[in-house]
């Protein structure tokens, strides 16, 4: 009976846990390939992208809200800072030409995505739009400024500096996996330890409290969606400097993926409950799955049926153990 | 204890527990035709679980059901219904986007020969149905607009509808003004000259007299006695609820000082929805240091839209002249209310009070964390400290501060919404239906608690629809009524609740 004392959103962590351990555990049966070094760290490089987007996506569903806008947001900002980094910014009429070095360039991209997410914030709390429709907008909006950015053709060649972030590796780690895992360490403390964190939990759970409690709700809002969209840039950032690519066509359905993990990790879309490490487990097992997958030479069509299945499995179970 | 007719409905030794905790043992009771029967209990003693069981929310249980002599089993609310037996359930189960007709005849909606909804025969239907429990309202109107009272009379139209044989009301007059209590009470006489047996939860033991015939005292899950009201008396009853002797205390209110806390002159609420209209005009009172102010009216008197222009969730609409702690308001926003020093304990507390999937020291520190914070991180030893120190002065009863409060009773959760408040250590602190929904003894815990706040130098504005509540806690009693105040009334031993009620009506030619 002492078991059932554990917290349902705890529990649902621990049964993540346990599932992907046993997935894990049928994996290196069926494939000698697939518990290895090399093949350990690809999954991790791999899943590091969603897990980005996964941790800015539970922050705007603890709110009660969704993005919907993240997988173009990341395409936008990878175009946008390869392109300065290869082509720089030429104002013609004032005769300037404006180079940036690595640093600069992932900085504009950045704060493009900061502030692409403020926007969707501030449509969503000035202007009372539902997040879905407000996010669905800058979904399209953000793709088709990427496609006018880019021509619709890919930016290639972009430097060793700027594919180290991507690539490269350090203390026998590699780099998007400490970016990553730096992303999830704060967002942990944040969303445990802070006023900021609390905030947020507080208005996905009961909005009208908060209110009468005196927090600035679309202030809290409004942050929530810059942060995901920073995030959505730190994904773009990664995947453009892997690839030496910044492709236009970037980050399709990534917003889903990431939802996904979301969900998977125990995190209710009705806002106030959930953690950032579910998301971060959830978008584990969906590398995992994915990656076993692809090593037993499962079709890239079934892939996607057993993704879809495991989503409705695991929220099927979570709903379950919360009737309870 | 003799009964003229065979009981309609017999609960026969029903056991019902959840997760190992025993909620119901080998309780039996019988309804008559004809005979209101009075549920009482505690909260927490059974009664909404038997009442569910009755009323086929939950099947699964011990023990066997007869209706009418037959043995039944219901597998859900449908076939509970289907036999005749239908429950008022206190939180109200309408669909605020659709209209009071749809929600009327939501699931039987009764069809034309084409197949078409019969919209025509619905609303005629309805209307009559609104007339009977006195409501003036077009059939066609959105339930989100109308008020908490109403929508309950409309719950109270929608089982009337279904025709019942057995009709369950739990707390109907809850969230209602006492003239719609007389209108509620004139339709149950009905029912029962109709024969209908009739189950009536309350915690109003005067109403309880006033309108049952038959009472079932539930304790912990186990029947107490049984017996007919005429034989018995109040405290007899409440001896019986809580195993001792309890009632409405009326405390002594010594604590008043002469120094004005909260002054608001010419106040007026514009209607947002019609220019030129007024919710509340010309209001004037002050508050004073360690004083409990009764406000007192009517359902659509603005109560609650004066607490609201008071705490700044009516921006741009309020006029006037609001002072407090050295501050102007109108307020603004909230945060600007909370910073002159005034608190709001809202109506609703698990729509408005709390944050239910958090634990009672989050709940606690909510309106605060800017004072428990270093460089934005949470100080958790000062949070729990504050959340202790609550527990304690206000008894929250609790297996500790990390319970979360959706797991606490009715209330305990209205003492953790008052510590919320009472953290942001308020000057004045307004308080709307403070007891709404819990039981005798929390109610005078509740009181007592806003009797020592007073006497440790707050103001407290206590609105209340209940006049005992009033007698029992204010020094003074404001009276609104149709948006204006129409007396203010010292209480002492003398005051009649006929001075106060005869305030609260509107008059007949009432000013714009």
């Amino acid at each position: 009976m002492t078991a059932l004392k554990i917290p349902t959103h705890q529990l649902s962590r621990f049964q993540s846990l346990i599932a992907l351990f046993i997935l894990c555990l049928v994996l290196s049966i069926l494939s000698d390939r697939f518990l290895t070094t090399a093949n350990a760290w690809n999954v991790m490089r791999q899943v590091s992208v969603n897990i980005c987007l996964s941790v800015g996506m539970t922050l705007v569903i603890l709110t009660a809200g969704i993005d919907l806008s993240v997988g173009s947001i990341l395409a936008l900002c990878g175009a946008v800072t390869a392109s300065l980094l290869k082509n720089g910014l030429a104002f013609e009429s004032l005769n300037l030409f404006v180079g940036f070095a690595p640093l600069g360039a992932v900085m504009v991209g950045l704060a493009l995505g900061v502030g692409l997410g403020w926007f969707n914030g501030w449509t969503i709390t000035r202007f009372s739009v539902p997040p879905f429709v407000a996010t669905l907008a800058m979904l399209t909006i953000a793709r088709g400024l990427t496609m006018l950015w880019t021509g619709g053709f890919p930016i290639n060649g972009l430097g060793e500096q700027f594919a180290f972030l991507g690539t490269g590796w350090f203390l026998g780690i590699p780099m998007p996996v400490w970016i990553t895992a730096v992303i999830v360490a704060w967002a942990v403390l944040l969303t445990n330890k802070t006023r900021f964190g609390r905030y947020v939990y507080a208005i996905g759970g009961n909005e009208r409290a908060a209110r009468l409690s005196g927090i600035a709700i679309n202030k809290v809002k409004m942050s929530v969606y810059a942060l995901a969209g920073g995030l959505a840039a730190v994904g773009g950032i990664l995947v453009t400097s892997r690839l030496d690519s910044a492709q236009p066509n970037a980050g399709i359905s990534y917003e889903l993926d990431a939802i996904a993990a979301v969900v998977i990790g125990g995190t209710s879309l009705s806002g106030g409950k959930g953690s950032i490490l579910g998301a971060v487990l959830g978008g584990v097992i969906i590398g995992v799955l994915n990656n076993g997958l692809v090593l037993l030479n499962v079709s890239p069509f079934w892939q996607q049926v057993v993704k879809g299945l495991v989503i409705l499995l695991a929220v099927m179970i979570d709903k379950a153990n919360t009737r309870k | 204890m003799k009964q003229p007719t065979e009981a309609l409905l017999r609960v026969d030794s029903i056991s019902k527990s959840f997760a190992g905790i025993q909620a119901l043992q080998q309780v039996s009771l019988d309804l008559y035709p004809g005979k209101v029967t009075a549920i009482l209990g505690e909260n927490g003693a059974g009664k909404s679980t038997l009442m569910k069981i009755i009323s086929g929310v939950y099947a699964d249980y011990q023990g066997r059901l007869f209706y009418a002599g037959e043995p039944v089993t219901f597998t859900d609310p449908k076939s509970a219904q289907d036999r005749g037996i239908s429950m008022i359930h206190q939180e109200l189960n309408l669909i605020p986007q659709l209209c009071i007709r749809e929600n009327v005849f939501l699931g039987r909606e009764p069809r034309t020969s084409l197949g078409f909804l019969d919209v025509k025969m619905m609303r005629e239907q309805c209307q009559a149905l609104l007339e009977r429990v006195g409501l003036a309202l077009d059939p066609d109107t959105p339930v989100e607009q109308l008020k908490v009272g109403q929508q309950q009379l409309v719950e109270i139209a929608k089982a009337l509808s279904l025709d019942s044989q057995v009709l369950i009301m739990d707390e109907p007059t809850s969230a209602i003004s006492e003239n719609e209590v007389a209108v509620l009470f004139h339709i149950i006489r009905t029912l029962k000259k109709e024969g209908k047996a009739i189950a009536y939860i309350s915690h109003k033991l005067d109403e309880l007299f006033e309108i049952a015939d038959n009472y079932v005292v539930l304790r912990d899950g186990k029947l107490i006695e049984t017996g007919a009201l005429k034989d018995t008396s109040s405290d007899a009853l409440i001896r019986k609820m809580v195993g001792r002797e309890l009632q409405l205390h009326r405390n002594d209110r010594s604590s008043v000082s002469s120094d004005c806390l909260l002054q608001v002159r010419d106040l007026a609420l514009t209607d947002p929805n019609r220019e030129q209209r007024y919710l509340l005009k010309a209001i004037d009172f002050d508050l004073f240091k360690g004083e409990v102010l009764g406000l007192f009216g009517l359902m659509g008197a603005g109560r609650t839209e004066l607490l609201e222009a008071l705490f700044g969730l009516r921006p741009g609409q309020v006029e006037g002249s609001i002072a407090l702690g050295g501050r102007k308001g109108p307020f603004r926003r909230p945060k600007e209310a909370m910073q002159a020093g005034l608190g709001l304990v809202p109506e609703d507390r698990k729509q408005e009070g709390l944050v239910l999937g958090m634990d009672i020291a989050q709940n606690t520190s909510l309106a605060v964390l800017d004072e428990l914070v270093s460089g934005g991180w949470i100080q958790e030893g000062k949070e729990a400290q504050l959340a202790e120190k609550y527990r304690r002065e206000l008894q929250i009863k609790t297996t500790g501060i990390r319970q979360r409060v959706e797991n606490l009773s009715g209330g305990n959760q209205q003492k953790v919404v008052l510590a919320k408040w009472l953290a942001t250590k308020p000057k004045v602190l307004l308080l709307d239906e403070p007891t709404r929904g819990i039981d005798i003894p929390a109610k005078n815990e509740i009181y007592k608690l806003i009797r020592n706040l007073a006497t440790e130098g707050l103001g407290l504005l206590v609105v209340s629809s209940e006049l005992p509540e009033i007698l029992a806690v204010a020094d003074r009693v404001l009276v609104l009524s149709e948006g204006r105040l129409t007396a203010t009334i010292p209480i002492d031993e003398s005051t009649s609740e006929d001075r106060i009620l005869t305030a609260a009506i509107p008059k007949k030619h009432p000013s714009p």
